[in-house]
């Protein structure tokens, strides 16, 4: 029986779309708002999706307290209400897209010791959201 | 393959407890859950089924006759009801999110008669949801 759990956390958190690679112009086309010079936020939600065997003495797949403290000290606590831009060494040289910020929350999340993550889907807005898998294989970008 | 999703909801109470497990287990491992007089949900629960369609209805299947399945086998069964005490085939299993969603499953699963069952959804609160897939590869 293949069982997965998903765990829905809610962030908030600023962010600019600009590449240090690509002329003023060219930044202005791509990302055309995202772009504006000082930044602008959003109400992320994460869903967390782990999967493993359901322990016989809980009926669980994972302890949602353990997973719930996990999250919040690898993604919540770092992330809500920051700028992604300034505050995460992660985004100093990677621009903080929702593509890549679900790349690392995944990364992040990834070794959480009670469940296999399976996915993180990230929702930027209740109309855009982004899946991240890992890699096949099980490497990672 | 089209995949086809029904979604009903239904209330019902529950309370997590192991009695192989010491009270203070019981409390450290399932916190609030372990309250001794339980508590409930507002259960949202999305059934998909997948299959090709009739080309004489242009149906995957009769959506009534999901719904009355539905009806059947979880309203009447889990509805208003406490998971604990009155659904027989929960009896002895610890009725998380996970046992609720592997039951229902395997009551409907073999209920079917045209398309498979391919993903029972089963949220507890809005923020916590649990996805079967069978012994399947999922889709």
């Amino acid at each position: 029986m293949r069982l997965e759990l998903t765990r829905r956390y809610a962030f908030a958190a600023s962010h600019r779309l600009h590449s240090p690679r690509l002329s003023p112009a060219e930044n202005q086309r791509i990302y055309g708002k995202c772009n504006n010079p000082y930044g602008h936020g959003h109400n992320y939600v994460a869903e967390v999706t782990v999967t493993g065997p359901l322990d016989p003495a809980t009926g669980m797949i994972a302890h949602l307290g353990e997973l719930d403290r996990f999250v919040a000290r690898q993604v919540l606590e770092p992330f809500d209400h920051r700028n992604l831009n300034e505050d995460l060494p992660a985004f100093r040289d990677r621009v903080p897209t929702t593509e890549n910020l679900c790349i690392e929350i995944f990364q992040r999340l990834q070794p959480f010791p009670g469940a296999r993550l399976v996915r993180i889907r990230l929702e930027e807005t209740g109309r855009n959201s982004f899946e991240y898998a890992g890699e096949p294989g099980g490497s990672q970008t | 393959m089209v995949y086809l999703t029904r979604k009903i909801e239904f209330s019902a109470a529950h309370r997590y407890h192991n009695p192989d497990f010491s009270a203070e287990e019981n409390r450290r491992i399932f916190g609030k859950c372990n309250y001794p007089n339980g508590h409930g949900h507002n259960y949202v629960l999305e059934v998909t089924v997948g299959g090709e369609t009739d080309p004489a209805t242009g149906m995957v299947l009769d959506l009534q006759e999901l719904k009355d399945l539905l009806d059947r086998e979880v309203m009447d069964r889990m509805d208003h009801r406490s998971l604990n005490h009155e659904v027989a085939e929960l009896a002895g299993c610890i009725p998380t999110c996970e046992n609720v969603a592997a039951v229902i499953w395997e009551l409907l699963a073999p209920k079917i008669r045209r398309g498979k069952l391919a993903r029972v959804r089963l949220w507890e609160s809005p923020d916590l949801y649990v996805d079967c897939y069978g012994d399947g590869g999922g889709w």
